[in-house]
């Protein structure tokens, strides 16, 4: 039987740095010049095929904003199993104001994230500020992933998101919420309030069916 | 920050977040800010450096707590009963994606010196010392007849209005004792005092019928309760703004409520800077609370003061078969008072502390000039207290409706044990804000595949 794991994956970095962008790529295969901020979507989902036998589903929170003024709250960093952090190759500033999400991730997320750091704009090596050897070095020391991308033409796109895929625990309990991967449907420990029926005691049981 | 808002929002409670919530899915362009770094205000679940910071300014947590992430202590101790008003917005806002929520797992009601779980089953009812044997038969006759009321079948009546006849009326007719009363009123009605006794019944009905239908809903108790603390509420719905399109500045002393010359509101400064918009709605610490009026409008008063003491304990509440959470009522009766006195237990099955902690919240409202005096009943149910912070807080209401200036202020967080004073508070204001009623719309926007 084949099974799916579900991670939730946080993006994080300064405004303007491609995130959304980023993300619509892998998720629709889409890109858009002039996009606007998010509006609208709570999270998006997209499934990586690892093998026949397993598939990995992100649930990708964007930060509708709520970083510009130092006012994500605590529950965006919850329970979050990877992150993508994300800087722009044409402008320093950006991978220093990554280093400080690390940092903060370091300080609020589970011990055992996944971070991932993504050089965005790939396309535009020309107006390139920041080198591959410095983005690099850092996450070497710091212990993450890094790659470059371009949310514009796709490239890295896809091989970096497969390569977080690839990193997850996929051994840790499916119960367990904080850290772990857990199975995809109705797997929700607790109460869950859509439900129209009362039945208390199914509540807790994880469903794989 | 020279761009001009529809709405500007005050402070990071749970009223303002789903205020906030609401009117950015309706389409307006709010900005919302808070003077603390972190969200929630009055409503707030702060981790154990928090709580130190805000209770004891001179002193570090003990280590011996553990580790400070594991902490989410309810500033506010409430509940969400299962299907009240505040659970319609939640599922009808879809905030529910960011929240997972677990059953309390009893309640509680304190009568003649020892606590007793409100039956949550027929069995249980049978086996419940509340009441003696034939007083049981009496109460099943009042219950069932609530359960078999309809408004349009008058044989399902049996002589009562509910509208004109007062609640005494209908306790009589069934012959119920006062401490059946006191029961029904207090631990089923939740009122926090007497004074609903004397009114036309069909509040009390829609009361009972709340808490009854809630207790049905999931089991053993009637309250439903969001892991990591209340204080997850009104980060999700501040994330529902956020998401169409609201602006969000935590850390940000707010300098001045700027009005026109015929006091209408103009904007908002806030470091030096001023920014517009055509309405503000803010909680009442954002409106001179507390401060003395120097020459200014007084925008808010005082009407009452609640007293909430923040028990650190390390091990269940005696006599609750180790409940990881619960409620205990003590009636007012039963302890010569006006108030109630409410307990609201959590613990780490719902991720607040760390393990083996349990954090009690005993409160009241406050009648005499020694109100730490006045929680002691509850106080001494709870066994040995490890750390115990204490707090007295005024009630505000605001002094006008805000139609004429176009200044909304909330309301405080009252001492009643759930939210659906808050709810009405959100409806209350939007009405004033908007003009219209508050309709629940479904949005047909789900997560994307």
């Amino acid at each position: 039987m084949s099974k799916q794991y579900q991670f939730k994956l946080v993006l994080l970095g300064e405004s303007a740095v491609g995130k959304s962008s980023l993300v619509l790529r892998f998720v629709k295969d889409q890109f858009d010049d002039y996009r606007e901020s998010t509006i609208g979507a709570a999270f998006l989902t997209q499934t990586v095929t690892l093998d026949d036998q397993t598939t990995v589903k992100f649930e990708i929170w964007d930060t509708a904003g709520q970083e510009r003024y130092k006012s994500l709250a605590p529950m965006y960093y919850r329970n979050a199993n990877c992150a993508v952090v994300v800087y722009d190759i044409t402008q320093t500033a950006s991978l220093e104001k990554a280093r400080t999400w690390i940092r903060e991730l370091q300080r609020q997320a589970d011990p055992s994230i996944v971070i991932a750091l993504c050089g965005n704009k790939s396309d535009l090596s020309a107006r390139r500020q920041v080198t591959e050897e410095e983005a690099k070095k850092y996450a070497e020391e710091e212990g993450l992933m890094w790659a470059e991308t371009s949310a514009k033409s796709g490239e890295g796109v896809t091989e970096i998101f497969t390569a977080i895929a690839k990193k997850l625990p996929l051994t840790a309990p499916p119960s367990t919420r904080a850290g772990g991967a857990r199975p995809a449907t109705g797997a929700r420990t607790g109460v869950d309030l859509n439900k129209q029926s009362t039945n208390a005691q199914g509540q807790n049981e994880a469903c794989n069916c | 920050m020279d761009e001009e808002y529809d709405v500007i929002v005050l402070g990071t409670g749970l009223t303002e977040c789903i205020l906030s919530g609401l009117l950015s899915v309706e389409g307006k362009k709010v900005l919302h800010m808070d003077r603390n770094d972190y969200y929630g205000g009055d409503s707030a679940s702060l981790n154990l450096t928090q709580l130190y910071r805000k209770f004891r300014p001179d002193q570090s947590p003990p280590t011996e707590l553990g580790r400070d992430r594991d902490y989410a202590v309810d500033l506010i101790p409430k509940f969400i009963i299962a299907t009240g008003e505040l659970t319609k917005i939640l599922v009808h806002t879809d905030v529910t994606r960011y929240l997972e929520f677990k059953q309390i797992a009893g309640s509680f009601v304190y009568r003649d010196g020892k606590i007793s779980k409100v039956p949550s089953t027929e069995m249980e009812a049978v086996k419940s010392p509340l009441m003696g044997l034939f007083e049981k038969r009496r109460a099943k006759k009042f219950f069932e007849f609530l359960q078999g009321w309809k408004d349009e079948d008058p044989t399902t009546h049996q002589g009562i209005n509910l509208d004109r006849d007062s609640m005494k009326t209908v306790y009589e007719k069934f012959g119920l004792e006062p401490g059946t009363q006191d029961f029904i009123g207090h631990a089923m009605a939740l009122y926090l005092d007497d004074d609903y006794i004397t009114k036309p019944a069909r509040p009390t009905y829609d009361r009972i019928i709340l808490y009854t239908a809630s207790m049905a809903r999931y089991g053993k108790s009637p309250y439903i309760y969001p892991l990591y603390g209340l204080g997850e509420l009104p980060q999700s719905f501040a994330r529902l703004s956020a998401i169409y399109g609201g602006t969000y500045m935590l850390d940000k002393q707010i300098d001045e409520i700027v009005t026109d010359a015929d006091g209408n509101f103009v904007g908002v400064t806030s470091g030096g800077e001023t920014v517009k918009a055509k309405q503000v709605i803010g909680d009442p610490s954002y409106f001179g609370a507390g401060k003395s009026i120097d020459g200014g409008k007084m925008r808010v008063v005082e009407d009452g003061k609640v007293v909430r003491a923040i028990c650190l304990l390390k091990h269940p509440i005696p006599g609750t078969e180790d409940s990881d959470s619960l409620q205990i009522i003590i009636p007012q009766n039963q302890v010569n008072r006006r108030n109630d006195i409410y307990i609201a237990m959590v613990s780490s099955t719902h991720n607040v502390c760390a393990k083996d902690v349990y954090v009690a919240i005993v409160s009241t409202i406050v009648e005499t000039d020694k109100p730490e005096l006045e929680i002691a009943p509850g106080l001494n149910l709870l066994g040995p207290i490890h750390e115990k912070f204490v707090s007295i807080e005024p009630l505000y209401t605001p002094t006008t409706s805000g139609k004429s200036d176009n200044i909304f202020i909330t309301r405080s967080y009252d001492a009643t044990s759930h939210f659906e004073t808050v709810v009405e508070d959100v409806q209350d204001v939007w009405k004033r804000v908007v003009g219209k009623d508050l309709v629940l719309k479904k949005r047909d926007l789900e997560v994307q595949e």
